[in-house]
């Protein structure tokens, strides 16, 4: 594959990454700090090159529910916001978990609750990792933490939906979605054709022929017996996923005494006070989870087994930290150390909360 | 000319709301006495004074009403 | 039987269309839903759609209308029916979208989505059924409700004070430059239903010829809701619906022709 070296922001990456992949339609509506992801389109007027439609949306529960329209026709459709804007889309979320619609939900995190603030903040892992919505359901979600991996995910999350008839999201932040930097891109992969869209998703809804039955979209059955059905067929669904497509990076964990979790850019302050503590001959390591769901749950586990603490290091008040306790099942201590509300940890806070919280603790 | 018709209706899925009694313009459609196997008094034709209009077919909610004409 | 020997395929005028499946509908006994979808689904029949035709459902009464239409369909969430097909129609753009709503779906939950979908033009059909009531959660009072009326939540009838006034929507949207085709219409006699059809079948001749967005108004009765039977239900929609919301077209070629 040709590989072209760009330089850009992380939001533009996705929107980038978005028409290359063959992306057949994004819907949005405008939110800080992800708003270059639908001018970048908007700009670009795919629909002349791929044919890809973008449109802006009357509200973010208007998007999601566009996504949820072409998503169940079979296309690849997604769409782009932030906190307060996810939040809208939640509705839309648990109905295409529950009609099992593959797409692709970009959230890049601002600090809240509420309008909170624009600054980057990790604080929707919550709502990301444990449904968001009403009713059991899961959304396979990444965590990028480049802007190469902005790219390179949206290209993952058309695989891993349509593999799974599942929602995916990329939980991204305003650090990652404004950045600039350097990123390979690769070639135009075609839009799906109709014959191959009633091949890939005999399901969907692009027009009864006369073979089949007329298909339905749909998230209700009135009768329960049915529905526990159907809410197995889920659970069995998440389960495949844990087994099967846990992604994380573990960065100088072989030796390491002491190992930070963090994901997104908080890896990235992380990666630097792992590098701090080496030079103070801490035997730090960095444990980054790529899918936050399914959650590495067994490197943690094993890391557990044999390290004297981990920390779990977010731009959040303390939730990843939960997964990682339940992980560790108090094998070693477990703490968090968090800056929030728009506020990114530095690299020095971070190794002093490790010294403080865990390496002399009380 | 005179025009004759007919109508079959599905009586296990007629629901007796009548609205088609109502619709025929020769009146000759009323609901039954006996009730179908979910206890509704179905309707039934009560002469045979049909002229195919087809009217009662069209207000029918639930179709079950098809309908045969002929000109003589 | 009456004149049995005229039954006989050569003679059939009119016979339930194969674009309904033979699922029993469920609707109560003489409601205009079951109506509504005959005669969508014999446009479809008759235009030789049913391959390009795409329901999108609502919540409400007929939230199982994906069951009955014998074509591809999507339910959507409350109200958001015209953002679903909306979607479904770009990427689509020579299949037949159409959206089947009631008035809290169309007129309450999702006014953002509707008013939006028609101001954009988008090139879709909304099946608006009026019938005054939420009838699916049983009985409650709906945008449509007219004043004075009695629901589940407005015992007392409905005032002004308590609950505002009922919403025209329809003549709402036929200001927006987007909607090309906007009409009201009733399904409670033979000949209602004959020029609803005819409606209906000129929505999706619009939407054929990409005109945007045709939105036919059906007022129905909602006699369990009315408590009352269906043929006296009828009666009072055309008393007491049809004075609030007059049966007609209301923008025909994108023109307004009544006020």
């Amino acid at each position: 594959m040709a590989k072209e070296l760009k330089l850009m922001k992380g939001n533009e990456a996705i929107a980038e990454a978005a028409i290359r992949s063959g992306c057949d339609g994004y819907f949005g509506y405008p939110i800080t700090p992800q708003s270059e992801v639908m001018e970048y389109l908007m700009a670009e007027k795919p629909w002349e090159k791929t044919g890809m439609v973008v449109l802006q949306a009357e509200s973010e529960t208007s998007s999601i529910n566009m996504v949820y329209g072409g998503a169940g026709a079979g296309k690849k459709v997604m769409t782009s916001s932030s906190s307060p804007g996810i939040s809208l889309m939640q509705e839309g979320l648990t109905y295409l978990a529950g009609a099992e619609l593959p797409c692709l939900v970009v959230n890049v995190v601002r600090g809240g609750p509420g309008l909170g603030t624009i600054q980057p903040s990790q604080a929707d892992y919550f709502q990301a990792t444990k449904g968001g919505g009403h009713g059991d359901y899961q959304l396979f979600v990444l965590a990028p933490a480049t802007v190469q991996e902005m790219y390179d995910f949206v290209f993952l999350a058309w695989e891993v939906a349509f593999k799974y008839r599942n929602p995916v999201m990329i939980l991204s932040d305003g650090a990652i979605g404004q950045v600039m930097e350097k990123l390979y891109v690769g070639d135009y992969v075609p839009r799906w054709t109709k014959e191959e869209i009633m091949k890939i998703s005999p399901w969907a809804t692009f027009g009864k022929p006369d073979y089949r039955d007329h298909n339905i979209i749909t998230s209700l059955e009135l009768d329960s017996a049915k529905q526990e059905i159907h809410n197995h067929k889920l659970q069995a669904k998440y389960r495949e996923m844990e087994e099967k497509e846990v992604r994380y990076e573990a960065i100088e964990c072989d030796d390491a005494d002491y190992v930070f979790v963090a994901y997104g850019s908080s890896a990235r302050i992380a990666q630097k006070a792992l590098q701090l503590g080496r030079e103070k001959g801490i035997k730090v390591g960095l444990l980054r989870p790529i899918t936050l769901f399914p959650f590495p749950k067994k490197p943690i586990a094993e890391l557990s087994k044999r390290v004297k603490g981990l920390l779990s290091v977010e731009m959040s008040a303390g939730q990843m930290v939960e997964d990682v306790r339940l992980a560790a099942e108090f094998r070693c201590p477990v703490e968090h150390f968090g800056r929030y509300g728009g506020m990114i940890p530095t690299p020095h806070e971070v190794l002093e909360a490790l010294e403080k919280q865990i390496i002399n603790r009380k | 000319m005179a025009i004759k018709g007919a109508v079959v209706i599905d009586t296990e899925r007629c629901k007796g709301c009548a609205v088609c009694t109502v619709a025929c313009p020769n009146k000759i459609l009323a609901l039954s006495k006996n009730v179908n196997g979910k206890g509704y008094n179905y309707c039934e034709a009560t002469s045979d004074d049909c002229i195919g209009c087809a009217s009662c077919a069209m207000v029918c909610p639930d179709g079950v009403i098809t309908v045969y004409k002929v000109k003589l | 039987m009456f004149n049995p020997d005229i039954i006989k395929p050569e003679n059939l005028v009119y016979k339930k269309t194969s674009v309904l499946t033979d699922a029993i509908l469920h609707y109560c006994p003489g409601c205009g839903h079951g109506t509504t979808h005959r005669i969508i689904a014999e446009v479809i029949e008759e235009m030789g759609i049913q391959d390009k035709a795409i329901c999108v459902a609502p919540v409400g009464c007929s939230v199982l209308a994906y069951n009955y239409f014998n074509v591809d369909s999507q339910g959507a969430a409350h109200g958001r029916a015209p953002a679903i097909a909306t979607a479904i129609q770009r990427l689509y753009p020579d299949h037949h979208v159409f959206t089947y709503q009631g008035d809290g779906d169309l007129a309450a939950i999702g006014t953002a989505e509707t008013i939006h979908a028609c101001n954009r033009g988008e090139n879709i059909v909304i099946i608006f059924i009026n019938n005054g009531i939420y009838g699916m959660t049983g009985g409650q009072m709906a945008p449509t409700t007219l004043l004075g009326m009695k629901t589940a939540t407005s015992p007392y009838g409905r005032t002004v004070e308590l609950n505002g006034y009922p919403l025209q929507i329809t003549e709402l949207l036929a200001e927006l430059p987007g909607t090309y085709f906007v009409t009201r219409q009733s399904v409670h006699t033979a000949a209602a239903v004959r020029k609803t059809k005819k409606a209906i079948r000129q929505a999706f001749e619009n939407q054929k010829n990409k005109k945007g967005t045709s939105f036919v108004e059906v007022l129905s009765n909602c006699n369990s809701g009315w408590k009352m039977p269906a043929t006296k239900a009828n009666e009072w929609m055309v008393e007491n619906m049809m004075v609030k919301y007059p049966i007609g077209d209301i923008k025909v070629d994108g023109e307004i022709i009544k006020k």
